[in-house]
């Protein structure tokens, strides 16, 4: 990677004010995140200074009134609803990507590309809605109450697929085409040009696709609180109702005060935590596996 | 390997990536089906340029339509030189293990992170209390623009990044300056993935509810100035599928008129793009 | 690339500059702000469209979040008046409500259900987890699902208070937050029970929604039984204001209370104050 460090294009007058210009709105992007979590650290305050973050993990239940904060139970329902979406939409994203790239004719993977560009738009409320009205009665009819952890997950998968499926298409046109033609060339079939050219190339931006998909699978409140059934309980089974950290927040902001709202505040903490906790995990991994020694 | 084996393997890709693509298609079409059947019949001129009425059962949706183009723009006017500012300083201005690149790449990916509820609340404390916005288009735009801002840098650096350096030496030894590489050879290469960027941050902005419900709030009216209070599609999809009794069926012509937003805003940016960069490429 | 991005910048700078500009002009005129329960936003909303017609240059801003939410933004100045879809507590007694209309609270099950009626021990055994399957009271041979409002809502307040209840007893499957939401999962599935405004539900049942709206110790959950004072789960919808209503604020009140408003609230099948 080239760097101003070791700027090697010829001067101009524009260097100066692009490069400062540049750095300044980075530097505003970089501050916004510390705006946000000293907000959110400010707000939680109270909560961690007089309930303490051990009562969160030991409390008997999560019920405010009584005074009671345990967060655990919607932890693992934000967690399991996240893995099983990640599970499902990171191969169906990248593969609809790769049909897009190699398989569908023109025409077809224009619309294709039209379509999840669309899907990527749809609001999470007509995604929540369409999953209430039509998903949620569906897995009722065969495993009752038919709220559940899988009807999140499957509305997540939905909402996530577009924004892996467009990162993975973004990173696929770049592959050079000299790696696509020399591969040909060599007698690849078109599959093993897939697996053998083709993903290890875009690694990067696939698994990107996959960060900023479970991201907002993490995020996401008003679609699993329309379908996942925001009972309170660590789910058995995948046909168990759960409530989400995001969902709770929505549903108990609006009318929380002093020490439970600051508790609604630590959970949206924790939740960028857990972000946190993912993207480094991430990027040890990425560094492991397919670090490309930078000059 | 026996060439029958490889037969069979090429022809079992190739039925894995169909079935993944039809996978993916079925429930957008079950989707779009059932927004199409429900809302087509309630489709009108004056649906879109109307005010709504009787809590939004009746009428149309023209001040929210406004409202909605309005928040848009102050998100994406925000977001779009920021977000391209910060990518480039990310992806050209400094190397990738340097502390400041790699402090600002984590920070936004944990603003990635943050639940839109979240935002919704920070914006309210933020921009409509601290800065006496109060509820307005203003600050249901700034609190989308930090929301969106994440997704954008972030595709955008990666296109950036998956420039060959071959074409930055190139340049270098034309004796180009970096502004000039920048617009001329590095912009037009990473268009595509700026493009995703933008659908994706648009995307997310124009389906967002949770947030905006706290900051550019709940007020139907046309709006007058971006210091108004304007409802946005999506918060009116919400109200009428969650809170009005028998507000489906302008739900549905709502959610309707929002997915064809999107489709003219997408078709659009892609042929501006197009446009920009036949005009803007160094003749071959 | 440098220009056009200061241009951007610049474009915006501007719009805000004469945005703001307008706002300050407009805050010379009149401006109430009305925040609070989602039951009655819709109902204040047309209100506020037919005031304004009447008194140029004042506008009313409604804006939603829930009845609490109403009450703390009118203790802390944010709004000018709160919203509540109860009668105040007693420990906001300092506050001043207006009633303006009233509601009531429903059992609604699936329409395909036979159940025409339940006592209110079966209710409460339901909600307890005492009765767990439809045969136990008479019913077809199927699982309940329970549907139960999120804490911190006016509806499960008045619900628990009336079924001598509390909520930590209750084991739902379904917890919802606004009324459709709870309609629409009693809609979609046939073995639910669950509650909400009498309003909506009556709305949604006569326009073609398949819920049935039980009655409560034999009397028929309908706006009239409210009327008549007969339905025994009834609430108030309340303005609520800081101090005693005076100057723009208490003639949006009077007006929200008089009978030129009637129709709007019968519209939103809730019941008016003067009949």
């Amino acid at each position: 990677m080239i760097s101003s460090l070791n700027n090697i294009s010829s001067r101009s007058k524009g260097d100066f004010l692009l490069s400062w210009s540049v750095r300044l709105l980075a530097l505003m992007a970089g501050g916004l995140l510390l705006l946000v979590v000293s907000f959110l650290i400010h707000e939680s305050w109270p909560a961690l200074r007089d309930i303490g973050l051990a009562r969160f993990f030991h409390d008997p239940d999560w019920s405010p009134i009584d005074e009671s904060y345990r967060l655990t139970a919607m932890i693992w329902g934000t967690l399991l609803a996240t893995a099983g979406a990640i599970l499902l939409s990171a191969p169906l994203g990248i593969l609809s990507a790769i049909f897009c790239h190699f398989y569908a004719p023109p025409l077809l993977s224009r619309g294709y590309r039209r379509m999840v560009e669309l899907l990527a738009g749809i609001p999470s409320v007509v995604f929540g809605f369409w999953g209430l009205v039509v998903l949620v009665p569906i897995i009722g009819r065969w495993h009752p109450p038919g709220t559940s952890l899988l009807a999140g997950i499957l509305i997540l998968t939905l909402m996530i697929i577009p924004t892996i499926m467009l990162v993975a298409h973004a990173s696929i046109a770049h592959v050079p085409i000299a790696y696509i033609h020399s591969a040909s060339a060599l007698g690849f079939s078109r599959g093993s040009l897939i697996w053998h050219v083709v993903i290890p190339t875009t690694k990067v931006g696939l698994f990107t696709g996959i960060l900023l998909g479970l991201a907002r699978a993490l995020g996401e409140t008003m679609a699993v609180l329309m379908v996942c059934g925001n009972v309170v309980q660590t789910p058995s089974h995948l046909f168990d109702p759960i409530r989400t950290l995001t969902a709770n927040i929505a549903l108990e902001m609006s009318y929380a005060l002093a020490d439970h709202r600051a508790a609604l505040f630590v959970s949206g903490l924790l939740l960028m935590g857990l972000v946190v906790l993912i993207v480094s995990l991430a990027e040890g991994l990425r560094h492991r596996n397919f670090h490309v020694p930078a000059k | 390997m026996s060439r029958q084996n490889r037969y069979l393997q090429e022809s079992g890709t190739t039925a894995i990536i169909w079935i993944a693509a039809t996978l993916v298609a079925v429930p957008f079409f079950c989707l779009m089906g059932d927004l199409l059947w429900n809302g087509l019949n309630h489709l009108s001129f004056s649906f879109v340029f109307s005010a709504p009425q009787n809590a939004g059962r009746e009428g149309g949706i023209g001040p929210i339509l406004i409202s909605t183009l309005f928040i848009l723009g102050v998100c994406m006017g925000v977001a779009l030189p920021m977000g391209l500012g910060t990518a480039l300083f990310l992806a050209e201005y400094t190397r990738h293990d340097h502390v400041p690149g790699r402090l600002i790449r984590g920070s936004l990916d944990v603003l990635a992170g943050v639940p839109s509820i979240v935002f919704g609340l920070f914006g309210n404390a933020l921009f409509c209390q601290t800065f006496g916005l109060g509820f307005s288009i203003l600050s249901g735009g700034l609190t989308l623009a930090c929301m969106v801002l994440p997704i954008l840098i972030r595709t955008v650096e990666e296109s950036f990044r998956a420039i060959s350096n071959e074409q930055r030496l190139s340049a270098a030894a034309l004796g180009l300056s970096k502004p000039t590489t920048i617009r001329t050879i590095l912009f037009p290469a990473a268009m595509p993935g700026l493009l995703v960027g933008v659908i994706l941050g648009l995307g997310r902005a124009i389906a967002e509810t949770a947030a905006l419900i706290f900051t550019s709030g709940y007020v139907d009216r046309m709006p007058e100035s971006l210091m108004d209070s304007g409802r946005s599609l999506a918060v009116h999809i919400y109200d009428l599928a969650m809170n009005v009794a028998g507000g489906n069926p302008h739900a549905y012509a709502t959610a309707l008129i929002l997915v064809s937003l999107l489709f003219i805003i997408n078709f659009s940016s892609s042929r501006m793009a197009a446009r920009w960069m036949s005009f803007n490429q160094l003749p071959a | 690339m440098a220009v056009s991005l200061l241009a951007t910048i610049g474009v915006i700078a501007l719009c805000t500059i004469c945005s703001l500009d307008a706002s300050l002009a407009q805050a010379e005129g009149h401006k109430l702000v009305i925040t609070g329960s989602s039951t009655m936003a819709p109902l204040v909303a047309e209100i506020g469209k037919r005031f304004e017609t009447g008194h140029p240059g004042v506008r009313i801003d409604v804006q939603t979040g829930g009845s609490s939410r109403g009450i703390a933004d009118v203790i802390n100045g944010v709004a000018d008046i709160g919203m509540a879809s109860r009668a105040l507590k007693s420990q906001e007694q300092h506050l001043h409500g207006s009633v303006i209309a009233q509601d009531g609270i429903t059992i609604i099950l699936h329409r395909s259900n036979p159940i025409r009626e339940l006592t209110d021990d079966q209710i409460r055994a339901i909600y307890t987890g005492g009765v767990t399957h439809w045969n136990q009271v008479g019913g077809p041979d199927a699982p309940i699902t329970v549907v139960n409002k999120a804490e911190g809502r006016s509806t499960l307040e008045l619900f628990l208070d009336y079924f001598q209840v509390s909520n930590r007893d209750i084991h739902p499957h379904v917890v919802i937050g606004d009324n459709e939401q709870g309609i629409k999962t009693v809609a979609g599935n046939p073995h639910a029970i669950g509650y909400v405004s009498i309003g909506t539900a009556q709305y949604d049942a006569t326009h073609g929604i398949p819920i049935r709206l039980l009655p409560l110790q034999h009397i028929p959950a309908t706006i009239e039984t409210v009327r008549e004072g007969t339905f025994p789960l009834s609430r108030p919808l309340t303005l609520v204001t800081k101090s005693p209503p005076a100057g723009l604020i208490k003639t949006f009140i009077d007006f929200a209370r008089s009978s030129q408003v009637n129709d709007l609230i019968l519209k939103q099948y809730f019941l008016p104050l003067q009949g």
